[in-house]
C-alpha cells in the first residue's frame, strides 16, 4: 500500500516520477460476496469505503458497467454545501459538509475540496425573507449562514450588474463553509481507499438480472458471470429504475438530463460559488481556470445524456444577465448527465421489500454533496438492518404514507425539484 | 427537437411544456386507497427507449401525448388529448 504525501511528490519528482503505482487492482469477480454494490459512482464507492472502514465489511465488491467515474460523479458541477431547510434533509447534509472537512485526511486523497464560500443571490422582499428562514434553519442546525444586503453583496461580487431591473440584487445567503471540490477525485479516492481495504471494484460489468429466492435476495446476473451475495445494494443514479426492474420494483424516480458548460480556462476572477436561482444559473471557477456553470433540468424525461440547445440559450442568458462580463469568455465543451428525479426531490435510502437489497436513489441534481454522508448511512442500514439516523427519513414508502419532503414546495411533479 | 401538435403542426418544443408521463391519464376513482394514489403520482416505469408523455402546447392550449424516444430524443407521434 502506498500512502501519498507531500514527501512523496517530491522524491517521485526527483527520480522521474517512475516509483507511482495504479491507484486499485483490477480483480476478477469472485464466485461470491458478502455484499455486492451494483453502481461505481460516487455513491457506492463511498458506501464500500465506510462499510470497510466502519463496520470491518471488506469482502464486498462494486460492479460497474462502464468505468469508474463514468457516470454524474465525473459530470456535476461540483457544488458541496449545507444549506438545507426540512428537518430530515438538515442534519443529512450538515453531516455530509463535517465528514468533507476530513475526507481528504479518511481518503489519504487529494480532492481539492475548497470551501470558497457559496452565495444565494435574492431579488425581492420576500425572497429575502424565505432566505433569513432558511439562514435561521442552518444557524440552528450548526451549520454557518450570513445574510448579505446589497451593498455586502457588492463588496464581495463587485463584477454583478446590479443595474439590470428583471432581477435587481437585494442581497444573498451567504454559507462560508460552501465551496467546491474535485468530482473524479472523489471517486478516485474513495475508490483506492476501499480497494486498499480488500474491496473488489469491477469494472465493465454490468448487472443484467437480480436473484431472487423467496423473497431474499441470493445474487446477480452480470456481463462477466453469475456472482452471488448475501446482500445487494442498487445505488445507480440516473439507472435506478432500470437496475430495480430487474428486481420487479417500480420506483418513484423519472430521470432527466441537466447539461452543464466549461469556458476555456482564464485567470481567477469568480471567487466564490455564486447561485441566481431567479434565473436558473450558478457558477464557479475550477481550479484549472475554467468556468464552470448550468442551470436548469431541459424538463423532458431523457436518458440522452446530452441536452438540447433552448436550455443552452436559455442559460447563456442568465449568465449574461448576471454578469455581463462572461460575454468575453468562450464555452468549450457542454454536456449533460442523467439525472434520478424523485417526486419530492429528496433521495431515498431504504431497504426494499426483498431480504437483503437495498437502495439508494433520487438524487435530483444535489446528489454530488451528499455523496460521503449517503456512503456513511447506507453503509449503516446494510450492516446493521437500521437506518442510519442522519437519514431516518429517506424512506421509499414516505411517498405512499405522506411524509413527503419536498425542500422547494414544489409539489409531486418530478421535474419540478 | 419538434412536436407535432394536433392543432397547430410541427413546432419548437420550447413552445411546450412537459408536464410528466401519460400516468398522469389513468386517475384513480375519488375512493381509491392510497396506494393507487401513489401509483398515479409518483411510481413510473421511466424506460430507456419509447416512452408516452404529455405535454401543453402553450399558444393553443391542447394538451398533447407524444409518443417518444428518452435515448434519442425522437418524437414519434403526438394526438390530442381528449
Ligand atoms: C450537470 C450536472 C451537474 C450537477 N451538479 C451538482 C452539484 O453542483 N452539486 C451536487 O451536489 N450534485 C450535482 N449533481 C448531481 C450529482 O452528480 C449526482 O446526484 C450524483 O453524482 C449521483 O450519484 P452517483 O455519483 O452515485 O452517480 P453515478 O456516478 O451516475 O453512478 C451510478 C453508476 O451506476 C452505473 N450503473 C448503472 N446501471 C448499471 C448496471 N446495470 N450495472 C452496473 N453499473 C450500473 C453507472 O454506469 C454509473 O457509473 C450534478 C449532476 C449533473 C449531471
Ligand atoms: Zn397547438
Amino acid at each position: 500500500m502506498m500512502r501519498y504525501s507531500g514527501f512523496r511528490v517530491f522524491t517521485q519528482g526527483l527520480t522521474g516520477n517512475t516509483g507511482w503505482r495504479a491507484a486499485w487492482r483490477k480483480p476478477a469477480p469472485k464466485p461470491e460476496y458478502d455484499v455486492v454494490i451494483i453502481g461505481g459512482g460516487g455513491h457506492g464507492l463511498a458506501t464500500a469505503w465506510y462499510l470497510a472502514k466502519n463496520h470491518g465489511i471488506t469482502n464486498v465488491a462494486v460492479l460497474e458497467k462502464g468505468y469508474l467515474g463514468s457516470g454524474n460523479i465525473g459530470r456535476n458541477t461540483t457544488i458541496v454545501r449545507a444549506n438545507y431547510f426540512l428537518p430530515g434533509n438538515s442534519e443529512f447534509y450538515s453531516h455530509s459538509l463535517k465528514l468533507w472537512e476530513g475526507l481528504e485526511r479518511d481518503l489519504n486523497y487529494n480532492v481539492m475540496h475548497s470551501q470558497r464560500g457559496l452565495i444565494n443571490l435574492f431579488h425581492s422582499d420576500g425572497q429575502r425573507d424565505a432566505f433569513v428562514r432558511r439562514g435561521n434553519a442552518m444557524l440552528a442546525q450548526g451549520d454557518d449562514a450570513v445574510l448579505l444586503d446589497r451593498e455586502g453583496v457588492r463588496r464581495m461580487l463587485p463584477y454583478l450588474d446590479f443595474g439590470q431591473a428583471r432581477f435587481p440584487i437585494y442581497g444573498g445567503l451567504y454559507h462560508p463553509r460552501g465551496g467546491t471540490a474535485r468530482h473524479d477525485a472523489v471517486a478516485w479516492g474513495y475508490a483506492r481507499a476501499a480497494d486498499q481495504r480488500g474491496v473488489d471494484l469491477i469494472e465493465n460489468c454490468e448487472v443484467t438480472g437480480i436473484d431472487v429466492e423467496n423473497g431474499r435476495v441470493t445474487g446477480v446476473q452480470t456481463t462477466r458471470g453469475m456472482i452471488r451475495a448475501k446482500k445487494v445494494a442498487m445505488v445507480t443514479a440516473g439507472r435506478s429504475g432500470q437496475v430495480a426492474a430487474l428486481a420487479g420494483m417500480r420506483l418513484p424516480i423519472e430521470s432527466h438530463v441537466l447539461q452543464a458548460f466549461v469556458t476555456e480556462g482564464l485567470k481567477p476572477v469568480i471567487d466564490h460559488v455564486i447561485s441566481f436561482g431567479m434565473g436558473h444559473f450558478y457558477i464557479s471557477q475550477s481550479d484549472k481556470g475554467g468556468l464552470v456553470f448550468g442551470g436548469d433540468l431541459d424538463f423532458y424525461a431523457s436518458y440522452a445524456a446530452r441536452g438540447n440547445l433552448p436550455m443552452v440559450e436559455h442559460v447563456m442568458e442568465a449568465g449574461m444577465t448576471l454578469m455581463p462580463m462572461i460575454g468575453r469568455a468562450k464555452v468549450l465543451r457542454s454536456w449533460g448527465g442523467i439525472m434520478d428525479m424523485s417526486p419530492d426531490g429528496s433521495p431515498i435510502i431504504d431497504s426494499t421489500g426483498i431480504e437483503g437489497l437495498y437502495l439508494n436513489c433520487g438524487w435530483n441534481y444535489g446528489g454530488f454533496k451528499a455523496v460521503p454522508a449517503s456512503g456513511w448511512a447506507l453503509a449503516h442500514l446494510i450492516a446493521t438492518g437500521q437506518p442510519h439516523e442522519t437519514a431516518a427519513r429517506f424512506r421509499l414508502d414516505r411517498f405512499a404514507t405522506g411524509h413527503l419532503l419536498d425542500e422547494e414546495g414544489t409539489g409531486s411533479q418530478h421535474n419540478l425539484h | 427537437m419538434r412536436i407535432s401538435c394536433p392543432c397547430c403542426g410541427p413546432r419548437d418544443r420550447r413552445e411546450f411544456t412537459y408536464y410528466g408521463a401519460a400516468d398522469y391519464l389513468n386517475r384513480p376513482a375519488l375512493d381509491a386507497d392510497a396506494s393507487a394514489w401513489d401509483d398515479y403520482l409518483h411510481l413510473r416505469d421511466n424506460p430507456a427507449g419509447e416512452t408516452r408523455d404529455l405535454w401543453y402546447h402553450d399558444p393553443c392550449g391542447t394538451w398533447v401525448a407524444v409518443t417518444r424516444d428518452t435515448v434519442t430524443h425522437a418524437v414519434i407521434a403526438a394526438e390530442a388529448v381528449a
